[in-house]
């Protein structure tokens, strides 16, 4: 994935001690961001080469949200009223459990909701600090990879994911040894057989 | 003027209705001051952040009228967090407290729960008018409150606001007594809604101009509330569908010939074109039609309908009208001051879209053009210049091209000439929005004859900081700057600190702004609040300062930072 200039290595994860930044997280030759770059980083992962998915960039173009959320295609206007009800599994817990991802406004109200689900807490600091937390709440898109929650927009998320699963971090640590760097797609499929 | 009495002083002061005037007039002397003080009725505060309603009831005890904006303008694109603030509560609990008469409220982009409008409906007694735009928060059971408690409401009027609608008995909870609504419009709810009620509502409101309705109300509902409202001036319909040849398809065709009063139509959520036939007749007197939300109309279709609208001064419209409409639109809609032409599919391959072609045909049939908002697959800088030429009154122009980051497809340029002829033939523009690829030379010509320019907003563009300072070394009157994915850093943002207090406010976001550049601003400038949205909170672990800023946001205040700003948001 390339690091441009658009400062998203600060969503960049690694595992590490706190303080410790690591070389710089400015690319300072990259002094401009094109828009094909942004959006060719938000499809790197996917191999349908449709334009479809070429805009793909938060807040681009600039319509406002409750219009892109109320008029286009009939047919969306219809997706959106329905439930999207995904199976969510937590490692220890005996059951599964379901959830409508079109209940929720955004991951922190999802996170809330998840915490109330399997009653215990700690998804929310997941969500914003991944190295810290006991839990990483991952989920399986379109393609069948497993992928981290929170790294796209809420809007492309509830459009790809399929299943959600909160696994303990000892699990992830398990199947791939200790020194992660982030989370290439690849590894999770290893981790979750 | 120091000779006559307060009492002429404040009737002449009646006559300046622009709050500019009266802003102007308080700055003369202190009798002025005092005089304009005890006169203001209406104040509009463009930045809910920027002043305290303990301060606002202080210096205007006379307050009927009160206009709040909340969340800057990007957080209508997602750039904004959720929970980043704008809450109404404050100032209702403050105005609420105090002794003031407050009878209209209209905010814009703010957080307003059910409480703030349980406390409002039961705080005002001579409450008249709420009007709320992009707003979030509140649920059906706050409306029910107003509904219920203000006895003499004449306005609600809801805005593309996300309302959690918990079904359609607050229509319901207007009383029988309750006479007086002048305008209704709901259009953006998603629920049901009692349709008895509101037949009845609308029987019993016989001042009623302004009706609009929401997806759920069918069109047997509209042909009966027609019968009842024929003095109707502004009508949205909810759904427009159903079979032609039926009997309560020619009734709303009778129906609505008795509606002469119609100026201003809207709505068609849901639509069978096949009924359309039943609005031309009114069509020929409508000055505003606004079809953005009418995705089942397709182009053909809505040609059909234009040519029937030739008093047309401002239309509202999807891009699958193609070239090929706005020609016909161009043709026929001679008197057009305001076109906004929305993009029915942005993320597709969009073979209906509007090109250059369309806007230039626009420029050429309607001279009287002042407002544009277009969003389009290309532009090219002949196409500019010549709608700069046909067109010298722009006060508003944004064009946003779908791939905001691409040249002039003939001369594979950028746009900055096309741009550059727009400023310096629209002596009178005021806001302007850009897109395409450009240099840091349409940043020149912007400084260099932009001279009214008040709003500017930018993404993708410019080369270096160059770009930014052209802007605020050249726009005088420049009050909001809003900017994403640009080249701009420390140094434009730090070369005239002082130019941000003259202003409302300032967004930079993926910029090459650092928190070292913020956190300088910040110290030299204590009366601008430097807020710095990060969502991600990689910066409490490592805030160095040499780590750029992903989301700024500054404006000029005279209360410092606020207290209710969530984790997420610091301010420096």
């Amino acid at each position: 994935m390339e690091k441009g200039g658009l400062g998203l290595e600060i969503t960049e994860l690694r595992l590490g001690l706190p303080g410790s930044c690591g070389p710089s997280l400015v690319d300072k030759n990259d002094k401009k961001r094109v828009f094909s770059e942004i959006a060719e980083d938000k499809n790197s992962t996917t191999d349908e080469k449709s334009t479809q998915t070429k805009s793909q960039v938060v807040g681009w173009p600039p319509v406002c949200s409750y219009r892109k959320r109320n008029s286009f295609q009939e047919k969306d206007h219809l997706k959106k009223e329905s439930k999207m009800y995904v199976k969510v599994s937590m490692d220890g817990a005996p059951f599964l459990r379901k959830i409508d991802l079109n209940m929720h406004k955004g991951y922190s109200d999802l996170a809330l909701a998840l915490e109330e689900l399997f009653d215990c807490f700690g998804i929310s600091e997941a969500l914003k600090d991944a190295d810290n937390s006991e839990q990483v709440p991952i989920y399986e898109d379109k393609d069948g990879d497993w992928m981290l929650v929170g790294d796209v927009p809420w809007e492309m998320f509830i459009e790809s994911c399929k299943r959600l699963r909160i696994m303990k971090r000892s699990e992830a640590a398990k199947g791939f040894g200790l020194q992660l760097k982030g989370f290439p797609k690849g590894f999770i499929k290893d981790v979750t057989k | 003027m120091n000779y006559f009495p307060d009492e002429v002083l404040e009737h002449v002061f009646d006559f300046l209705t622009s709050h500019r005037d009266r802003n102007a007039v308080s700055l003369v002397c202190s009798l002025w001051y005092r005089v304009e003080r005890f006169s203001r009725q209406r104040v509009f505060i463009g930045n809910c952040y920027a002043i305290s309603p303990e301060k606002l009831i202080t210096r205007f005890p006379g307050l009927k009228s009160l206009t709040l904006k909340g969340k800057p303008h990007f957080a209508d694109f997602n750039l904004v967090p959720y929970d980043w603030g704008g809450y109404v509560q404050p100032w209702i609990e403050a105005l609420a407290k105090s002794r003031i008469g407050l009878e209209e409220l209209r905010l814009k982009r703010m957080v307003v729960s059910d409480d703030s409008l349980e406390l409002l409906s039961r705080s005002f007694a001579n409450f008249k008018t709420l009007v709320l735009v992009s707003c979030e928060g509140f649920t059906t059971d706050g409306l029910a409150a107003i509904a219920a408690n203000c006895r003499f409401l004449r306005e609600l009027d809801l805005q593309e606001n996300e309302i959690d609608d918990h079904s359609g008995h607050w229509l319901s909870c207007f009383p029988d007594s309750c006479t007086s609504l002048t305008s209704l419009n709901f259009a953006c709810l998603k629920g049901e809604i009692n349709l008895a009620s509101l037949e009845r509502l609308v029987a019993r409101s016989p001042n009623l101009r302004s009706l609009r309705l929401n997806r759920a109300v069918p069109l047997e509902t509209l042909q009966k509330i027609l019968m009842r409202a024929p003095l109707l001036v502004d009508l949205g319909t909810g759904s427009y569908v159903h079979d032609p040849d039926s009997e309560t398809y020619n009734k709303l065709k009778t129906t609505i010939l008795k509606c002469k009063s119609i100026r201003n139509l809207s709505g068609f959520l849901e639509v069978a074109p096949r009924c359309l036939p039943a609005i031309f007749p009114i069509c020929l007197n409508l000055t505003s039609l606004n079809l953005s939300y009418a995705a089942g109309i397709h182009g053909s279709e809505l040609i059909k309908l234009i040519r029937h609208c030739a008093k047309l001064q401002r239309l509202w419209i999807l891009d699958c009208i193609g070239d090929k409409g706005l020609e016909v639109v161009a043709s026929t809609c001679n008197e057009l001051q305001e076109l906004r032409v929305f993009p029915s599919d942005p993320f597709g391959v969009g073979h209906d879209a509007v090109t250059e072609n369309g806007l230039v045909a626009i420029s050429i049939g309607c001279p009287k053009l002042h407002s544009l908002l277009y969003f389009c697959q290309q532009m090219t800088n002949a196409a500019l210049i010549t709608v700069a030429r046909n067109c010298p009154n722009f006060i508003r122009f944004r064009l946003c091209i779908l791939d905001p980051t691409r040249p002039d497809p003939v001369t594979m340029k950028p746009l900055d000439d096309g741009f550059g002829a727009i400023v310096q033939s629209c002596k009178l523009l005021r806001r302007l929005s850009l897109s395409g690829l450009l240099t840091d030379q349409v940043f020149l010509y912007i400084g260099m004859y932009a001279e009214q320019l008040e709003m500017l907003s930018v993404a993708f563009a410019g080369d270096s900081d160059k770009g930014m300072l052209y802007v605020l070394n050249g726009c005088k009157k420049l009050r909001k700057l809003e900017i994403r994915d640009c080249p701009f850093g420390n140094m434009a943002l730090l070369s005239d600190v002082g130019k941000y207090e003259t202003m409302r406010s300032l967004w930079m976001s993926s910029c090459e702004v650092t928190l070292w550049g913020c956190k300088t601003l910040a110290k030299v400038m204590p009366r601008l609040n430097v807020e710095i949205i990060n969502e991600h909170d990689q910066m409490e672990i490592c805030a160095e300062d040499g780590q750029r800023v992903e989301k700024m946001y500054l404006y000029r205040t005279l209360v410092g930072p606020r207290k209710d700003a969530p984790e997420f948001v610091w301010n420096l």
